[in-house]
């Protein structure tokens, strides 16, 4: 047996069972006891199929053998600061910032699949034309998803503020798409030329890229923050795709399943997320949500009625039960700690309390889970939608914390609101609502939330954080008084 | 003896499409609690395009191509340990009040996440 084929087998073994402990690791991540196994499999697997790919270096091509040592030595060079600095990020960002980081994280994917397909485009390696399509197919999906993925992530970190949009702007981006589908044509049609060798056309393949890259960014650019999640999650699919593609090119089956297992199942995750929030993908990536609105808040009646922290808080020690709607507003005041906190002090004085989580609390599906969990909230007082909604109507308290859009009863009844349909919390058929918020702003769908004008709601002014605090002291200080 | 995993013509749609059902029918149970890390987890799988990478430049004959390859690994290799240094810390928070004994109190409250059967 000779070493290049040795080192077949050894890729072939670790790659199959590098395929397995994915899809395994995938099945225990889909139920939350045994989550935190699962990504500890996966992990795993792409420990060993990386070790073992190393022995591609017993089994490389003539042209490539004299630059063996140097090419093994970026090898590991690449994947130390790459591999490095990814994983520094990965543990030193902030919970609420997750989102942005699954979206750069993404992008890098797509890249890698796109700079795979620019070799095979560079170089002569890529015979017949379904090849040819299939590598140019996949550095589409991966560019767009790499640029895409970046605007994403600006526009979660805030770099890019507002949505931007121009007119006709669907139409400039479907023609830059079909130019870019038009290099790619143009390209295989040249390299299919009379001898059918692949032609050295550099320029054409830069601008393939070029447009592919343009064409993501565009794409994105018009879509509001909100929707960033379901956008997100698309491009998670589409670099699963490229990738599967271009394990297809490379003949690798480990990047063909595990790409398509994740283009498969971010498609199926999109579609969750989508409906969720009521809307269609179509819908997120074509029409313009939260833009400009145009209905005017004219029926609002009532007034806002602000209270102070410590009586709602006492207010709260004494009811029966209490439902708590987190939003992202609790989040970026860092005030998870602090409610738990409280939360413990209601649940020692006899107070029944849950955790009402919208679909779409926070800036991502789960999100508000996960940072709950983060505070050590246990996940069984936490509850989804459809779950708890019919509760609002027996219950005392509803405490709604940074959330806005996610409650406003206007999605129920304004067919003029741009949230109209999405399903919400019904917090305002408890018998008192307060909500807790940092000023008189809007949510982030800028629109004006009925639910604050109500007669049973007041309002708690004030960050989260200082705000738990100050209910937490009034009800410690009852304590104190019964004590004395 | 000469072992080959190249996998083309039919049998290469015949793998997609199975691996796409298994993706399909693994994601299809999922509790919306479990959306985020699960992207994050998927996000993480895809890093395997490193494997990849590390073929293209391992084979690299160019300055050209040692250049892209590179930058394959480098994003490749950022994108599997990312992914997994953020789904790691997601998931490292799920605990039930049973797991927690000064929660032990509370364990009467029935965990229910009814599966989306």
């Amino acid at each position: 047996m000779t070493m290049a084929s040795t080192a077949q087998l050894i890729i072939g073994v670790t790659d199959l069972a590098a395929a397995l402990l994915f899809l395994y690791g995938l099945k225990r991540m889909s139920s939350p006891v045994t989550a935190p196994s699962g990504i500890f499999v996966a992990g795993l697997g792409m420990l060993v199929a990386v070790l073992a790919s190393f022995f591609y270096a017993f089994d490389v091509g003539a042209a490539a053998k004299p630059h063996l040592m140097v090419n093994v030595g970026l090898g590991v060079v690449a994947l130390i600061v790459g591999g490095g600095v990814a994983w520094w990020a990965g543990k030193k960002v902030a919970m609420t910032a997750m989102p942005q980081m699954v979206a750069i994280y993404n992008g890098m994917g797509g890249g890698a699949a796109g700079a795979i397909a620019a070799v095979e485009l560079f170089g002569t390696k890529t015979p017949g034309t379904t090849q040819l399509v299939v590598t140019l197919l996949g550095a589409l999906i991966g560019s767009i998803s790499l640029s895409g993925s970046l605007v994403a992530w600006a526009k979660l970190q805030g770099v890019i503020k507002k949505p931007l949009r121009v007119r006709g702007q669907q139409y400039f981006n479907i023609l830059v798409l079909l130019g870019t589908l038009a290099v790619a044509g143009y390209f295989i049609y040249v390299a299919q030329g009379a001898s059918g060798q692949l032609l050295p056309t550099p320029q054409l393949i830069y601008l393939f890229f070029g447009c592919a890259l343009i064409y993501g960014i565009l794409m994105t650019l018009p879509i509001g923050g909100a929707d960033m999640p379901v956008v997100i999650s698309i491009y998670n699919a589409a670099t699963g795709l490229a990738v599967g593609l271009e394990g297809f090119v490379l003949g690798n089956p480990a990047l063909m399943i595990a790409g398509m297992v994740v283009g498969a199942a971010g498609t199926l995750l999109t579609l969750l997320m989508a409906h969720a929030m009521n809307r269609s993908v179509a819908n997120v990536l074509f029409t313009n949500f939260g833009g400009t609105p145009k209905h005017k808040a004219s029926h609002i009646k009532g007034s806002l009625k602000p209270t102070a922290a410590a009586d709602a808080g006492i207010f709260m020690r004494y009811a029966k039960n209490v439902i708590i709607i987190p939003g992202y507003g609790l989040a970026a005041a860092q005030g998870q700690q602090k409610l738990y906190e409280f939360v413990k002090l209601l649940l020692a004085a006899g107070v029944s309390v849950k955790f009402a989580i919208h679909p779409v609390a926070g800036r991502m599906p789960g999100q508000m889970d996960v940072l709950l969990a983060e505070a050590g909230v246990p996940y069984d007082l936490i509850f989804q939608l459809d779950d708890i909604n019919d509760e609002f109507k027996t219950i005392d308290v509803a405490l709604v914390i940074g959330a806005n859009d996610v409650v406003n009863p206007a999605a129920r009844t304004d067919k003029s609101s741009p949230i109209f349909g999405m399903p919400i919390l019904n917090a305002d058929q408890a018998k008192q609502v307060y909500v807790v918020k940092r000023g008189q702003g809007k949510g982030y769908a800028d629109i004006v939330n009925a639910l604050f004008y109500a007669d049973n709601c007041n309002m708690v002014y004030g960050d989260a954080n200082a705000v738990m605090t100050m209910m937490i002291e009034a009800v410690r200080g009852l304590g104190a008084k019964a004590a004395a | 003896m000469d072992f080959s995993i190249q996998i083309t013509g039919f049998v290469a749609l015949y793998v997609f499409m199975l691996a796409a059902f298994a993706g399909w029918v693994i994601i299809g149970h999922v509790p919306a609690i479990l959306h985020t890390p699960l992207m994050s987890g998927s996000n993480f799988v895809h890093g395997i395009v490193v494997v990849g990478g590390m073929f293209v430049l391992l084979n690299a004959s160019t300055v050209q191509e040692q250049a892209i390859g590179f930058f394959a690994v480098l994003l490749g290799a950022g994108n599997a340990a990312g992914g997994y240094a953020v789904t790691d810390r997601m998931l490292a928070m799920f605990q039930t009040s049973g797991q927690k004994a000064q929660h032990a109190k509370l364990s009467h409250v029935k965990a229910r996440h009814p599966r989306k059967d």
